[in-house]
């Protein structure tokens, strides 16, 4: 089209092309700016059409990205800021590309295989290494969906909502997102959710914060007063602990198939996902610049007594934090229950689309609400040993995340199935350093959860 | 009922174990270390936590 406009130009005889000493023709100034125009409107409906295909292209990266802020996330970020002020936001920008070149290979493997990664670890893998990757997640989406839920019953209980409540108001909503039968529904409505999970940027701007600190601490990598401590190590390791998560990996890849993304589709995927990428970095800047500010110094060790804490400095912040933590919590949820579904419907064969009214995938929606019922029930126990879970779900992720990673890398390296777009010499060297790094890390995370004294 | 779910259960997992016997990925000599590396590492990690339930019981 572009090409019509300039090799075609209008010509009458007021504005014909004038020769030029090299042999070419040149345009009068009347006849450029006539011209102009139509290109001008060209390239706008352009943009705008590229923008249209790229919203209907987008949401599984943008999703599985903010939602990467679940409520776990939501409680290291603030604990880090209480704990170590403005000093590890450049840290924790370094972690957004990290997470963007993981999930990014999950966009490539699910749009060229039209397979979920736990189809795709059974096919080329065998049923061994399938039956260990799918019961693995399973147990491990279990237990953190029983987080999620106590970030959001805690994040309630602050406006005085009982336990209980709070568990039925969430699996509600969660059921009602599903049941009508289209992906595309769902998608939009966990897109307002993603929006929601911006709260905190708001929130940090009514505070003033120091804002050539926070820039320092935004540009110039600096250790914390005191040096690199056992206890700064610990915090590190929990916060590359939360930027990758198995759920992720299994989630996008199943949401991309479920979307039926192509192999056309691959650049709008990755350009969602490294969106979906700088806002989970901007919402944990700004949730570690909030407890920076208002609580240095201080231990916390959940993100509901964070918000509990400013609810006595501000109720306005202290409300804005709470809706933020139920956000998190909730979206974390709906995408790690439907990440185990999916997973399930995959290697069981059932129909496992969020396309299909409950009465065509039966098995998928059951599956889906038992998961959810499950992990509310055991926040409602008295007495459950909610401490020792979220600490059990660290171990367990340990032994989920290097295997999915290593399955993901030597998935993508399969010529046979990835073709052209299988990775590259220097995505190869980017994604092996990144996870060795974090098999690495999240190993010694796994073992200072279970010897606690050893990082002391 | 309950048994004729769980026969119906077996029967799928053992309909899903012939369908996934074979990997289906090229075993190349860096496909083959993963995979041995990876075992040796969940190894290593159940090792570690038995030798934390034991010191736990004690």
């Amino acid at each position: 089209m572009e090409e019509k406009f300039s090799a075609q130009p209008v010509v009458d005889s007021g504005t014909a092309p004038l020769p030029r000493v090299d042999g070419q023709t040149r345009t009068s100034g009347r006849d450029a700016s006539m011209n102009f125009l139509p290109r001008l409107y060209y390239r706008y409906k352009k943009i705008l059409k590229v923008i249209r295909l790229f919203l209907i292209i987008a949401g599984p990266g943008i999703i599985v990205m903010v939602a990467d802020n679940d409520a776990g996330g939501i409680t290291t970020y603030t604990a880090t800021g209480a704990k170590y002020g403005f000093h590890l936001i450049w840290f924790l920008i370094l972690l957004g590309p990290v997470a963007y070149y993981v999930q990014e290979m999950t966009v490539r493997l699910g749009a060229v295989t039209k397979r979920g990664h736990a189809e795709a670890i059974f096919h080329a893998f065998g049923s061994f290494w399938g039956w260990f990757s799918l019961l693995d997640l399973v147990l491990l989406n279990w237990l953190t969906m029983i987080t999620e839920f106590i970030g959001m019953t805690a994040a309630l209980g602050i406006f005085g909502v009982p336990r209980p409540l709070t568990v039925i108001i969430a699996s509600v909503m969660m059921g009602t997102m599903v049941i009508q039968g289209r992906y595309w529904t769902w998608e939009k409505a966990a897109m307002v959710f993603c929006v929601l999970n911006l709260i905190y940027i708001p929130a940090a701007f009514m505070i003033n914060p120091p804002l050539k600190q926070v820039l320092q601490g935004c540009l110039v990598p600096q250790l914390p007063p005191g040096g690199f401590t056992n206890e700064l190590f610990f915090f590190l390791m929990a916060n590359i602990g939360t930027t990758i998560a198995p759920w992720m990996i299994f989630f996008q890849q199943s949401a991309v198939v479920d979307k039926s993304l192509q192999e056309k589709d691959i650049n709008g995927g990755k350009v969602d996902t490294g969106i979906g990428a700088f806002f989970t970095v901007v919402v944990a800047a700004f949730c570690v610049i909030l407890t920076g500010t208002l609580l240095p110094g201080q231990n916390i060790y959940d993100a509901g007594s964070a918000a509990a804490r400013f609810m006595g400095i501000s109720k306005q912040l202290g409300t804005f934090l709470a809706i933020g933590l139920f956000d998190a919590g909730f979206l974390g949820a709906i995408c790690i229950s439907l990440a185990s579904s999916w997973a399930f419907g995959e290697v069981f064969g059932w129909a496992h689309s969020l396309n299909n009214k409950v009465k065509e995938a039966p098995w998928f929606y059951a599956y889906y609400f038992f998961g959810i019922v499950l992990a509310g029930t055991v926040v409602l126990i008295p007495r459950a040993p909610l401490v020792l879970i979220t600490l059990f779900v660290q171990v367990i992720a340990v032994t989920l995340l290097p295997a999915a990673l290593v399955f993901l890398i030597l998935l993508l390296n399969n010529e046979e199935t990835m073709g052209e777009y299988r990775n590259t010499r220097f995505q190869n060297i980017a994604n092996i350093t990144i996870v060795t790094l974090i098999i690495l890390v999240s190993t010694l995370y796994g073992i200072s959860a279970l010897f606690p004294n050893i990082l002391k | 009922m309950i048994l004729e779910f769980f026969k119906n259960t077996a029967s799928t997992v053992k309909s899903i174990n012939q369908k996934y016997a074979k990997p289906q990925i090229k075993m190349t000599r860096m496909v083959k270390f993963s995979l041995l590396s990876l075992r040796l590492y969940l190894i290593f990690l159940v090792g570690i936590l038995v030798y934390r339930f034991i010191t736990l019981l004690r």
